[in-house]
């Protein structure tokens, strides 16, 4: 069914194989003349080597995971070719370096001596483009798509262009024509229509900062670490003008009370970070609750604890972004799912920590941080930059006198006060009085409400057994989706990417039900069993290996759990 | 705060060095909105937690606007306020155990950025407020709760430690010098870059050293007190360590570079010759055209 209307290719070696630069190049070359594409790269932790692969899926439809059954395998060495054949589809191809190994026929691999044919170009670098050649034999790609995307890449008005343009356009007539002396054949893609829409090829992390420029953001304080460090130094090379502030922090200790200053002293401010930088930030987080200063933190979740996995996937930071801090504080949490949603929640979150004067998280993960995806252009001037209500009146307010959000004074304006990190008063000084802490922790808490706006998707709504997806999950659980809605298995269908506070009628909708499955990356079912506390029927369905959902598992065991849950409750 | 607010019930204890302190800061404040015309909510007061981080809330007359924030965080929270605004006159109040323990690693960072706030430090050689534990200033061998065998760690020297982590301006005042201490507050506020003051601020109830410091001629007790003698050039930064590594204690300016430029000129220094990127310029620089 997948080999009929989209193709998925997977590089697999040791990084500084060209695995990136290959699938990068495919899916432009695809992109360019119409096709959905969405590339997805995953490798250890470490600045060159060690086992990479990258993945480029096209499609001429909207994509919506990486995808898990691949109809081609590059394999550049024996480890690469051991790990990943399992993954290829029955009457799947596999073209592995022959240089670097050899394998007994099984009807389904051919070798490529990459380098060699490379080499005889007159361009021992292209050998990346040796394979993609190969490849657009196997699935009848006219040259000119390679070509075209050769002459526009290489042209970068240097002196020896002509040459490298001439070399790797021979490079692909080379692998081509290996290609070709097989009887191997992977079908046609479907013509694309060309879409009728802009379109702009980023990441998840470029989309969260992008929105988060769109939204006004003033200053970005962060410290590098996989695999958020992209958006700082998007931020560095790109938030520049006037009363712009953004600088690399000395650690996550730093960004966070930085950001909360800047917060304190009128600006949007930001940060981005993964678990363990957020698990530094956790007391100063708390004493942006308690002071009430807007600020956004974008987690963009790895595997864990601790050190864990830097480099792989896991949603396991869920309960952590709701419950950062010690003391009674829960947090807005804004999770996209998509590359396009990165973009909206990097808009969102900003404009929810003004409106509410708080501490927000962007709960984002690795497998959106290192997808290119092309995707409608976002709509800058439609973005809302809204900024909190400040206070304009005469000296001697008292900032917490109300019993909910009220105007914020600014340094160099009129209403002085303390921002105090200890309980307080409503001039903002130090008390203890037990009738003060339950009426500032209710002020507190009310002001949640104030983030109602979210939005949800809802599809069958009369089902009673439904599937909800969280994050970077959505992709994988909506194509499982739509293939079980095709065989006949019909489950309800709602997501949001506004996981705290929930959109009210969302949760009324599922408190409803008789099962609400949750797929999650993380072992303990996080958002299960938030979900439970609010008095929801949710149960997980998880997977810890760091790694995205494979949508052929997710099919299986979405109706596996529904009808193990049946039986219970018939048996009981 | 003003005087008039019965709820906040903190007190310094009687002759507590902090009452010196904080008339010398609001002296400090008060002239530079004399000399300069600054109105006073163009001041912020970040303090940190103890004692004298209640500086915050027990000064008096006009009202600048202020930061109690968590412990040993105040370099990073003034560090975001001066970024975000930096025509804002960014003062930070902390103690010895603030600053120099759980607060130390944020020293080096701003010293080496040349962050441009002015930290007034009070040191009673104390953790006074949890209630007389050992400090990173207590001496040698003194008995405290958590050493009550006496302290095993020397004393660590801050004006030696601000000096060599590059802050562009370090001074040592006494709270008994209410005088002296807001000129040097004046001139650490008027200093481009990262001014230390650094006070002798006694803890008359688990460190009252107000005799060790003036000395007691009686008892025959030579004071840790000296003053900075009036041919030192404050300009020189290796004649200012030997002053700080000497003897005792001395109080005074002890360096001010006089090339000293803050971050916040470097910033914008920098920033005015890069091009402004408007949301819509970068996401167009993403554009994929179809052919």
């Amino acid at each position: 069914m997948q080999q009929d209307k989209d193709f998925i290719v997977r590089f697999a070696g040791e990084g500084g194989q060209g695995m990136v630069t290959s699938a990068d190049s495919l899916a432009q070359s695809a992109a360019q003349v119409g096709y959905f594409i969405q590339t997805y790269s995953t490798f250890p932790s470490q600045i060159v080597g060690g086992p990479t692969w990258a993945q480029v899926r096209i499609s001429n439809r909207l994509v919506l995971s990486s995808g898990d059954q691949l109809d081609a395998l590059i394999a550049f060495n024996q480890e690469a070719y051991d790990t990943h054949a399992k993954s290829v589809r029955d009457g799947g191809v596999i073209i592995y370096n022959s240089e670097a190994f050899e394998l007994e026929d099984d009807g389904r691999s051919f070798g490529m001596r990459f380098d060699e044919l490379a080499k005889s170009t007159g361009n021992p670098r292209a050998a990346n483009m040796v394979v993609l050649g190969a490849i657009a034999h196997l699935v009848n790609w006219p040259q000119q798509y390679l070509n075209d995307f050769v002459v526009r890449r290489f042209t970068r008005g240097r002196p020896n262009d002509e040459h490298i343009i001439e070399a790797n356009i021979k490079a692909l007539s080379l692998g081509r024509e290996g290609a070709a002396t097989t009887s191997f054949d992977l079908g046609e893609l479907p013509p694309t229509e060309k879409p009728t829409w802009d379109q702009v090829l980023v990441n998840g992390n470029q989309a969260i900062a992008l929105g988060a420029i769109a939204a006004g953001v003033d200053v970005f304080v962060g410290y590098p670490i996989s695999p958020a460090t992209t958006i700082l130094v998007f931020m560095e090379q790109n938030l520049t003008g006037e009363d712009k502030f953004v600088y690399q922090a000395s650690s996550e200790i730093e960004s966070i009370n930085a950001i909360a200053g800047a917060g304190y002293a009128g600006k949007k401010a930001m940060t981005s970070t993964a678990g363990p930088g957020l698990s530094l930030m956790s007391e100063g987080i708390g004493m942006a609750w308690m002071m009430e200063v807007p600020l956004v933190i974008a987690d963009i979740q790895r595997g864990g604890p601790a050190t864990g996995l830097p480099t792989k996937t896991e949603q396991s930071d869920f309960q952590i972004a709701l419950h950062p801090a010690h003391g009674d504080a829960s947090l807005p949490v804004i999770a996209p799912g998509t590359v396009e949603e990165c973009f909206t929640a990097g808009a969102v979150a900003l404009n929810w920590a003004e409106r509410y004067q708080g501490p927000v998280i962007l709960l984002s993960e690795h497998m959106l941080s290192e997808r290119s995806q092309n995707i409608p252009t976002p709509d800058v001037p439609g973005v809302v930059d809204e900024r909190r209500l400040v206070y304009r009146g005469d000296n001697g307010y008292l900032r917490y006198e109300n019993s909910t959000m009220s105007p914020m004074p600014i340094p160099g304006g009129p209403g002085s006060y303390v921002a105090n990190a200890s309980e307080h008063d409503p001039m903002g000084d130090t008390t203890h009085r037990p009738d003060r802490h339950v009426h500032m922790t209710e002020r507190r808490f009310s002001k949640l409400a104030l983030l109602n706006d979210g939005t949800y998707e809802e599809e069958l709504p009369e089902e009673s057994v439904v599937l909800m997806p969280w994050g970077g999950s959505k992709g994988p659980a909506r194509e499982a989706y739509d293939e079980l809605l095709i065989q006949g298995v019909n489950f309800g269908w709602y997501y949001t990417m506004y996981l705290h506070p929930l959109p009210d009628a969302l949760l009324a909708s599922l408190q409803k039900k008789d099962l609400v499955i949750v797929p999650e990356l993380n072992y303990l079912g996080q958002f299960a069993s938030y979900l439970r506390s609010l008095g929801v029927r949710a149960e997980a369905l998880t997977q810890y290996d760091g790694l995205p959902f494979g949508v052929r598992d997710l099919m299986v065991r979405i109706p596996d759990l529904a009808a193990s849950r049946k039986q219970g409750v018939e048996k009981a | 705060m003003t005087t008039k607010n019965p709820e906040y019930d903190f007190a310094w204890c009687p002759g507590c060095g902090d009452f010196g302190v904080r008339r010398a800061m609001e002296w400090a404040i008060e002239r530079r909105m004399d000399t300069l015309g600054e109105v006073i909510e163009n001041t912020v007061v970040v303090a940190g937690i103890g004692c004298s981080g209640n500086m915050v809330h027990l000064l008096e007359g006009p009202q600048p606007f202020g930061i109690h924030g968590i412990h040993g965080r105040t370099l990073p929270m003034a560090f975001g306020i001066k970024g975000a605004r930096p025509e804002l006159n960014v003062i930070i109040a902390a103690g010895d155990g603030d600053f120099l323990s759980i607060g130390g690693e944020h020293i080096a960072p701003q010293a080496q950025r040349n962050l441009n706030v002015t930290a007034v430090i009070m040191d009673n050689g104390v953790y006074g407020l949890t209630k007389g534990q050992s400090s990173p200033t207590t001496a040698l061998e003194v008995i405290t709760p958590t050493t009550p065998y006496g302290k095993i760690e020397g004393a660590l020297n801050p004006l030696d430690l601000y000096l060599t982590l590059g802050a562009t301006y370090v001074a040592s005042g006494i709270s008994t010098k209410p005088r002296d201490l807001a000129n040097l507050i004046y001139d650490a506020m008027s200093h481009p870059g990262f001014s230390m003051v650094h006070v002798q601020s006694p803890c008359t109830t688990y460190n009252d050293n107000f005799e060790a410091l003036k000395g007691n001629v009686g008892k025959g007790i030579q004071p840790l007190a000296w003053n900075v003698p009036d041919d030192h050039d404050t300009s020189d930064k290796a004649a200012a360590g030997e002053l700080v590594r000497s003897h005792g204690i001395p109080i005074g300016l002890l360096y001010q570079d006089p090339d000293s430029v803050a971050l916040d000129d470097r910033y914008a220094q920098v920033m005015a010759r890069q091009k402004t990127k408007t949301a819509q310029d970068l996401v167009d620089s993403f554009a994929f055209k179809v052919e």
